[in-house]
């Protein structure tokens, strides 16, 4: 569970966050959602540790991060899976290098052992037949697959997604929403994942808070946001020509 | 007041660089990549310059010595001074500045930009000792380098200087063994070894410490370049008043 209390950042004069409190459970995806520029990156690595709010605490299962050593802080962190929104893999590393990297760092398998992890990882997430390429060989897609794998082959307990089905097809974006969710579920982590896919928060909305200018707007479950009244959640789900036609449908099946 | 920041956050990284090393089957291949990449992808270029540097070095003091009272080795004794005291370390440095030294720092800096130094410190690797420890180790090889580069400097003295017909092979030989001082060598090594350290680490904090997207990749590159000169030049003039002054 992370629970976030008041945080606030600021880059010099622009004010990302202005006063955030909500709070994260355990086997559940989280959502973030909000427009571009709305602060989900800032907060999302506010959440990992990587910037550090100007005021307001963040803690990890009780654990205030802003009052851990250095060594506890990077010993937390290697609990952590994150997948970055442009996925980060590191470009000197081959698909399976990249992977392997986590394991290789932190862990004392033995080389067959780890291949076995990262075979099994990857097919996890449907790449089967990229082991030996690098990163400027393979699409956009795979890159962030290859994000989502390395994220997850340490059994993370928290998982952080910025936008993990960005650039994808529908159906590669919902196989990697369903394989997120699958995964916390079955491994009862807290995951966030930031997006502003509509269909991501059909999909895996289980809790989703709505960012607007540094504020948190809304928060409450995929069945609720299609109920709400909250006007700047509504026109942020119904923006799309597909949704307003069935928010209309919905409307005239309730009358 | 801005330098000052710069300095104490440069001290602070080469601090953090050392602290909480990455593990030793890991580094060491990163070391060998790092030597590979430095120390023998910069072999060829250094041996080109020092081979036609210590060739003109030679002729422009054959040509500058019109007097007939002035002893025929100077040529070689003025070569293997210039060459050893201040072309091999010095000169050599300012090129590396340009190659290695920008080399470091855009290829840091694309990796901040694209968060791949982000990817580490989330995995809680000490990002710093990662990335800039083992160029240090690698370029701790450096003087070997400016070794090589000396000898070739004065092999290409003596070849423009007797095939041009500047001096004698005899001459030149006497004069490049003329009042050696062995502490000479010895300096410049020193200061080689300083040199290698700023080499290493002034572009390795360009690159780390840098914001922005592609195009300030080029700008720290070039920043980057600018410096590290400077601090070479600067630490070239105390380290010569402290050795030899
Ligand atoms: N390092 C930084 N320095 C200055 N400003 C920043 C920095 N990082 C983010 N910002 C500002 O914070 C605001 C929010 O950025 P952020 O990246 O969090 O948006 P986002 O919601 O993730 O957008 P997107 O959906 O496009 O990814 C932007 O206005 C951005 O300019
Ligand atoms: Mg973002």
């Amino acid at each position: 569970m992370i629970e976030v209390n008041d945080i606030y950042k600021s880059f010099g004069d622009t004010h990302v966050l202005k006063g955030i409190s909500t709070c994260f459970d355990k086997g559940k995806t989280n959502l973030v959602i909000g427009q571009s520029g709305s602060g989900k990156t800032v907060f999302l690595k506010c959440l990992l540790g990587l910037l550090s709010p100007d005021k307001g605490t963040i803690s990890h299962d009780g654990k205030i991060y802003s009052q851990l050593s250095g060594d506890e802080q990077r010993n937390l962190k290697q609990e952590m899976g994150m997948v970055f929104q442009g996925s980060a893999l590191f470009d000197s590393l081959t698909v399976e290098g990249n992977v392997m990297f986590p394991l290789e760092m932190f862990t004392k398998q033995s080389l067959s052992e780890m291949q076995d992890r990262v075979d099994f990882v990857l097919k996890r997430v449907n790449l089967v037949d990229a082991h030996k390429k690098y990163p400027s060989e393979i699409s956009g897609g795979m890159q962030k697959r290859v994000a989502i794998a390395r994220a997850i082959v340490m059994n993370p307990k928290y998982l952080f997604c910025d936008e993990p089905n960005s650039g994808l097809d529908p159906k590669t974006a919902i196989l990697i929403d369903n394989l997120i969710q699958e995964i916390t579920q079955e491994y009862d982590i807290t995951t966030v994942v930031n997006t502003h896919d509509m269909n991501s928060v059909m999909e895996i909305g289980e809790k989703i808070i709505f960012l607007k200018n540094g504020i948190k707007e809304w928060e409450g479950t995929k069945n609720e946001i299609f109920k709400t009244d909250n006007e700047a959640v509504t026109n942020f789900v119904y923006s799309s020509e597909l949704f307003k036609k069935v928010r209309q449908m919905y409307i005239e099946e309730r009358n | 007041m801005n330098y000052l920041a710069s300095i104490g956050s440069y001290a602070i990284m080469i601090k953090e660089v050392f602290r909480k090393p990455t593990k030793w089957s890991i580094m060491r291949a990163l070391i060998l990549k790092e030597i590979d990449e430095l120390i023998f992808g910069s072999l060829g270029i250094l041996i080109f310059i020092s081979f036609f540097i210590g060739g003109v070095v030679a002729i422009q003091t054959a040509l500058n010595m019109t007097n007939e009272l002035i002893p025929k080795n100077l040529v070689g004794f003025a070569t293997r001074q210039s060459i050893i005291l201040e072309f091999a370390p010095t000169f050599c440095s300012i090129i590396m500045a340009g190659k290695v030294g920008s080399f470091i720092t855009s290829s840091i800096g694309t990796m901040r930009v694209t968060e791949q130094i982000d990817a580490l410190e989330v995995m809680g690797v000490n990002a710093l000792n990662y990335l800039v420890f083992p160029k240090i180790i690698a370029l701790m090889l450096y003087p070997f380098l400016i070794a090589i580069s000396m000898y070739v400097g004065i092999l290409g003295g003596w070849i423009a200087g007797v095939f041009g017909g500047f001096s004698t092979s005899a001459d030149f030989i006497e004069g490049i063994q003329l009042d050696f001082i062995p502490f000479h060598v010895t300096y410049s090594f020193i200061k080689t070894l300083v040199f290698a350290f700023i080499l290493a680490t002034i572009p390795s904090y360009h690159g780390f410490f840098m914001k922005g997207g592609a195009l300030e990749v080029g700008k720290a590159a070039t920043t980057s370049f600018v410096w590290t000169s400077v601090v070479i030049i600067i630490l070239n003039y105390l380290l010569t008043q402290l050795l030899l002054g």
